[in-house]
């Protein structure tokens, strides 16, 4: 199983902590909302993800799950 | 690439047949005439006659029909209802040929969203029509007549009029809009999560129509127009520099030459086709030999969308139309997702800067910028303003070569081909 990040980019306000939290994944387009990376986030950066899941000031972001 | 398999297929119109014979509207009692009862037995079948005859839906994406019945059926009944829409808004300013269904053959349309609502179990359908056309009482008409003559499944049909932005339109704003709220699109499919909640089926008004006909006809006998993959005919709106703007009914394979000759062929000499729609593509002419289904087009990355087809005459300004139909495209967002908000008058600007600013650092910033906006949005949206723009740098790069070098182009000072309507500005608002 696999876990990839996806943004509801209507909920989302460019705050910008998701790119703060994951640099690796996610950077920030010239208006401040979320490029995510395609790919599935490595295990070793899961916790990281997790806790910007978590801090999204508008709950925009979550992780899907691919079997 | 696929050939277009006409066997059997007579060259009539199928949708269009009563339209075709009188020019006038078919009323319920033509309608009857022409296409027989309503088969309402036909429903428990529906969805496996419809997935057997390779339906896909005409509002633009050519997804199967089948597979999209099957999910709201599925999803219906585990939430414990669905609701069906009828979506015949087309906010498509090239594009008329849902606006000319729903008003010749209304019956046709009805009768396929209610076969459909039995297919899916849905009791309520609302159809959705272009806001200030007429259509909202036309369909209110026409449904007063089934009930009054028992037509029917006996299933409760309203009427909606979504406000006429250009993303009112997409499947997830209207049932947004006939559940309440506004007429912007959702992050949700319809199919999972619609009119208040339930599960919907948003279908393309013509679609429906060809449902309609699947239900009395067959599989076999829609297969018999149209290729393997996109079988059956398929409505195209014609304009720009063509003898006959209109709509017309070909079996889904023809070329873009075909299209043309049926609107009595280019008015001028063509340097240039949009196609799909103002979320289309931009072909040059050696396309129009291709035939004009998503497969035709695929190695394009174009697609035949919405039928719609207008040709740009050699004296136009192809970046100068670009430029006006993407800065009203930029227009007609929904300010909900901040790449699309921000990203389309940028890209909107970047081209005009190149086109009327001889401004070279616009071409490089414009082409990052549709690398960035591109499928960043909750729907197509900016997909597809990407594409128009993309492809305009392509086919008319000769243009952005002589635009930059400050040489003249007569065309700028031409007046428009492509239509952009006045309305909707902000006094519409989103309900």
């Amino acid at each position: 199983m696999t876990e990839t990040f996806k943004v509801n980019m209507i909920a989302c306000d460019g705050h910008g902590v998701c790119a703060e939290l994951v640099p690796e994944l996610i950077r920030l387009d010239e208006w401040g909302y979320p490029i995510l990376a395609p790919t599935p986030v490595p295990p070793q950066l899961l916790k990281h993800a997790r806790r910007a899941v978590t801090l999204c000031p508008k709950l925009a972001l979550r992780l899907q799950r691919r079997d | 690439m696929s050939a277009p398999q006409l066997t059997g297929y007579d060259g009539r119109p199928r949708l269009l047949a009563g339209w075709a014979a009188t020019n006038q509207p078919a009323n319920l009692a033509e309608h009857a005439q022409i296409n027989g009862p309503l088969p309402a037995g036909a429903a428990p079948h529906l969805i496996g006659m419809v997935t057997a005859a390779g339906l896909r839906g005409r509002g633009g994406a050519w997804f199967p029909t089948g597979r999209k019945l099957s999910a709201v059926a599925e999803n219906g009944a585990k939430a414990g209802g669905a609701y069906v829409v009828a979506n015949g808004v087309e906010s498509e300013p090239a594009a008329g040929k849902d606006k000319l269904l729903l008003r010749a053959v209304p019956h046709l349309v009805l009768d396929g969203a209610e076969l459909a609502a039995l297919a899916v179990g849905a009791t309520e359908i609302t159809v959705a029509v272009h806001r200030g056309t007429g259509l909202a009482a036309a369909m209110s008409g026409a449904i007063a007549e089934r009930a009054a003559h028992r037509w029917g499944a006996g299933l409760t049909i309203k009427v909606a009029e979504p406000p006429r932005w250009y993303v009112s339109s997409e499947s997830t704003a209207v049932a947004n809009f006939v559940g309440g709220g506004p007429g912007k699109p959702r992050d949700d499919s319809a199919y999972r999560l619609g009119v208040k909640g339930k599960p919907t089926l948003v279908s393309n008004a013509e679609t429906l129509a060809h449902l309609a006909l699947i239900a009395r006809h067959g599989p076999d006998w829609f297969r018999q127009a149209g290729t393997a993959e996109a079988p059956g005919t398929a409505l195209f709106t014609a304009g720009g520099a063509v003898h006959r703007r209109a709509v017309y009914e070909l079996p889904v394979g023809v070329t873009g030459n075909d299209i043309l000759a049926m609107a009595g062929g280019p008015a001028q000499t063509l340097q240039a086709v949009l196609l799909g729609g103002y979320g289309g593509s931009w072909l040059g002419i050696e396309a129009l030999s291709l035939p004009f289904t998503p497969e035709g087009l695929r190695m394009l990355n174009a697609s035949p969308g919405a039928g719609v087809l207008v040709g740009l005459p050699a004296e136009a300004c192809g970046l100068a139309e670009t430029v006006r139909v993407a800065s009203w495209m930029a227009s007609q967002n929904a300010r909900q997702c901040g790449p699309c908000f921000n990203g389309l008058p940028a890209i909107a600007d970047d081209l005009a800067r190149i086109t009327w600013g001889r401004d070279r650092m616009a071409l490089d910033r414009l082409r990052f910028r549709l690398g960035i906006v591109d499928k960043r949005g909750a729907c197509g949206h900016p997909d597809g303003v990407v594409r128009l723009v993309a492809t305009a740098l392509t086919v008319f790069a000769d243009d952005v070569g002589r635009h930059l070098a400050g040489r003249g182009c007569a065309g700028l000072w031409r007046p428009p081909v492509l239509p952009v309507p006045q309305p909707p500005d902000v006094s519409e608002g989103w309900r």
